[in-house]
């Protein structure tokens, strides 16, 4: 036994490491999830959040098909902006560049920062949809009183599945004052 | 199955020290594992009586009793107090006092961190509770703390908290490291891993689960931390994150969570079944193999607590299908312990009654685990009561009655005393109506439609409201009475015999009752 202590300790000492390891590894797993995730979602678009700006390229239009695009705004809690879409709904064909506008207003005393997030539903529709540009790519800021057009230009992409009919694009604006870039 | 010269601590060098330095400087650890389990049964009245607050408020509709932001707070406290507080140290301080007499080691692998791991505890739920009488209050926003209701809309004790999570975090990943490196590397002689007990097995198994997810919930509080007071943003989708994030994160700790409270259990009813049924363990291998598959399954079913939150129709498939096939290994399980009675020589003790207890409403709580797993049915059960029966079926009678079941069956053996049988039906008993009381009517009324979570509800939920308080009452009540019994035991009665149960195995009964403070200072050898 006594001569068998010291070989003991070493061995759980080996194991003592392996596992500490293994607990640091999977805090780090644990951060390591936050890029995976915008990755995977960027991927697959399940999310529903549309990627940043694209080339503007003249592509084929398919001019058989009509697709419904609805647009809706909502404000985050506590965001006092005026904000809301000047079309709520146009019909497009897929490949042809479209371009809808939005408009936000301060209201208040102050000068404020606002960000809109994008949501795509269904989520399937989310890779097929091209912004060329969007107030949702920058942080918008508004003086006191101030209002303001923001434009959106987009199509979609002809590739899309012939089963999708209609495709719903959401905004939500947020305070991002505390963000402010 | 072992032999063993009865080997009496006739070395003597050392008992244990005298007074309360004893406790606050201990090694030992059966002292460690003692301090564990009054740590846990403490947690366990303290979680006992915010349950009773919330039952109470619910016994009729309408606000009765307390006001709906405290409400939310002993939900909230609830949770946490139970699943880190009570039943996680439990398991770990059954494994404490057992692991290492189960498998013939003088004592843990890493004592001293040993005591550190346990004193931790006292400090993370002090600080936890403390934030009660603060001007903010408790936190307020559910055990599973989802942002941004635990960041944006949080009250400002949710730092508290974090740092308490973050304390019994590490607690935790400690105990398991101390857990795995005893098993690994100091099993006596002869005692192959195939020939360990299943109690071992299973906390071996959770043990990893443990160091696998309890740095992930490390990660997600300090996510939070950072986006309260740092400006970041995780989760926070005005500053380019998302909230859905959050869930992800957490359910990727949370599902093998459940895990965690529930394979040590399995382990200790496949300890008790075989002693009073007086046959060895029907299919010890494939209990082996179906717990290791239950602990390999749990990373990969963690979105079936979100099947509302909008995920496409393939994600919600897999994770459908991958929930379910944890009833398989699950089924063998049962199937397992119900072949290992067939045709034994059963006798029912208190234990034993617990075993079967468990081994019964188990199985509810996992059928309606499987109703639940039904992605297109799960949006009319979600967040509903329903889900509030189905949890605490695999927790209370579950978890906790495993942990009760293992108590009486090694208290002889811990305390040299058997315990009053009679006192231990009772309170059987009492537990068995009272749990199902509470929690069977939460069924129907989930079904129906009442939301968790509220503290006031429409007048149709009113009579299985009112019905399940008092089961809560009932139940609450029938542990004062295990209190009692625990220290009459303690103090005295009739002595046990080494072997304490006539058809007990294993190396924890070669060992003198009560056990000696040092055993196994020559291991045993095992053939």
């Amino acid at each position: 036994m006594d001569s068998q202590a010291p070989k003991e300790g070493i061995k759980a000492g080996k194991t003592v490491r392996k596992l500490i390891i293994a607990a640091v590894a999977m805090f780090g797993f644990g951060f390591a999830l936050v890029p995976l995730y915008d990755v995977f979602c960027e991927l697959t678009g399940i999310n529903g959040k549309t990627a940043g700006p694209v080339e503007r390229v003249e592509q084929w239009v398919d001019t058989s098909r009509t697709i419904k695009v609805q647009f809706i705004t909502t404000n985050n809690a506590g965001m006092p902006w005026e904000f809301k879409t000047l079309q709520e709904e146009v019909e497009v064909h897929p490949g042809a560049w479209t371009q809808v506008e939005f408009w936000a207003k301060n209201p208040t005393k102050e000068d404020m920062v606002g960000q809109a997030v994008p949501s795509v539903t269904p989520f399937e529709a989310t890779q097929y949809v091209q912004k060329t540009e969007c107030f949702c790519f920058n942080q918008q800021t508004l003086k006191a009183g101030e209002g303001r057009k923001m434009p959106l230009i987009f199509s979609l992409d002809p590739r899309m599945p012939p089963h999708i009919r209609t495709v719903t694009m959401s905004y939500t604006i947020f305070d991002a004052g505390a963000f402010a870039e | 199955m072992t032999t063993t010269t009865a080997h009496h601590d006739d070395h003597g060098h050392h008992g244990p020290a005298k007074g309360i330095m004893r406790w606050v400087l201990t090694t030992n650890h059966k002292d460690i594992g003692t301090m564990y389990l009054w740590f846990a049964f403490t947690m366990l009245f303290i979680g006992g009586t915010m349950a009773l607050i919330i039952r109470t408020e619910l016994f009729q509709p309408g606000m009765q009793l307390i006001e709906p932001e405290f409400f939310n707070q002993m939900t909230t406290m609830h949770g946490l107090i139970m699943v880190f507080g009570a039943i996680m140290p439990a398991f770990v301080g059954l494994a404490n006092w057992m692991v290492p007499l189960m498998v013939g080691a003088p004592d843990m692998a890493l004592p001293r961190m040993n005591n550190w791991s346990f004193w931790i505890l006292p400090f993370a739920f002090g600080m936890l509770l403390m934030t009660l009488f603060t001007e903010a209050g408790a936190p307020n926003f559910g055990w599973t703390f989802y942002a941004p209701l635990s960041t944006t809309y949080a009250p400002s004790s949710v730092t508290f908290f974090i740092f308490g999570v973050h304390m019994m975090g590490i607690s935790s990943i400690m105990g398991a490291i101390n857990i795995i490196a005893t098993i690994l590397n100091l099993r006596a002689p002869g005692m192959t891993l195939m020939k360990m007990p299943l109690f071992v097995w299973t906390w071996l198994i959770t043990a990893y689960l443990l160091i696998a997810v309890m740095p992930v919930l490390a990660g997600v509080v300090t996510m939070m931390l950072m986006d309260i007071h740092f400006g970041t943003s995780f989760f926070d989708a005005a500053g380019g994150g998302d909230p859905v994030l959050f869930q992800h994160v957490f359910w990727f700790f949370g599902h093998p969570e459940v895990y965690i409270m529930i394979l040590p259990a399995f382990g200790i009813v496949s300890q008790i079944i075989p002693t009073f049924a007086r046959k060895p363990l029907f299919g010890y291998a494939s209990m082996v193999y179906a717990t290791s598959s239950i602990a390999f399954l749990s990373f990969i079913v963690w979105a079936h607590h979100m099947f509302t939150v909008g995920l496409p129709l393939q994600t919600e498939l897999f994770f459908m299908y991958a929930t379910m096939l944890i009833a398989i290994p699950t089924g063998v399980k049962v199937f397992n312990w119900v072949s290992t009675m067939f045709r034994g020589s059963m006798t029912f003790e208190t234990p034993m009654l617990f075993s079967l207890a468990f081994v019964v409403l188990f199985t509810i709580g996992g059928f309606s685990g499987l109703m639940l797993a039904i992605a297109p049915a799960d949006f009319q059960y979600h967040d509903t009561y329903f889900v509030v029966a189905h949890f605490h079926y695999v927790l209370v009678p579950g978890a906790l009655f495993g942990i009760i079941a293992g108590v009486y069956y090694w208290l002889p053996k811990w305390t040299g005393n058997y315990y009053n049988e009679k006192l231990g039906k009772f309170h059987f008993w009492m537990s068995f109506i009272g749990v199902n009381v509470t929690f069977f009517p939460m069924h129907f009324i989930g079904l129906a439609g009442m939301p968790r979570r509220i503290p006031d509800y429409a007048l149709q939920f009113a009579d299985f409201n009112a019905i399940a308080t008092v089961g809560a009452f009932i139940f609450g009540l029938s542990q004062l009475v295990f209190l009692f019994l625990l220290i009459k035991t303690i103090r005295g009665g009739e002595k046990a015999t080494d072997q304490v149960w006539e058809g007990a195995e294993g190396l924890e009964w070669t060992v003198p009752s009560p056990a000696p403070y040092h055993t196994f200072a020559e291991p045993p050898h095992v053939k």
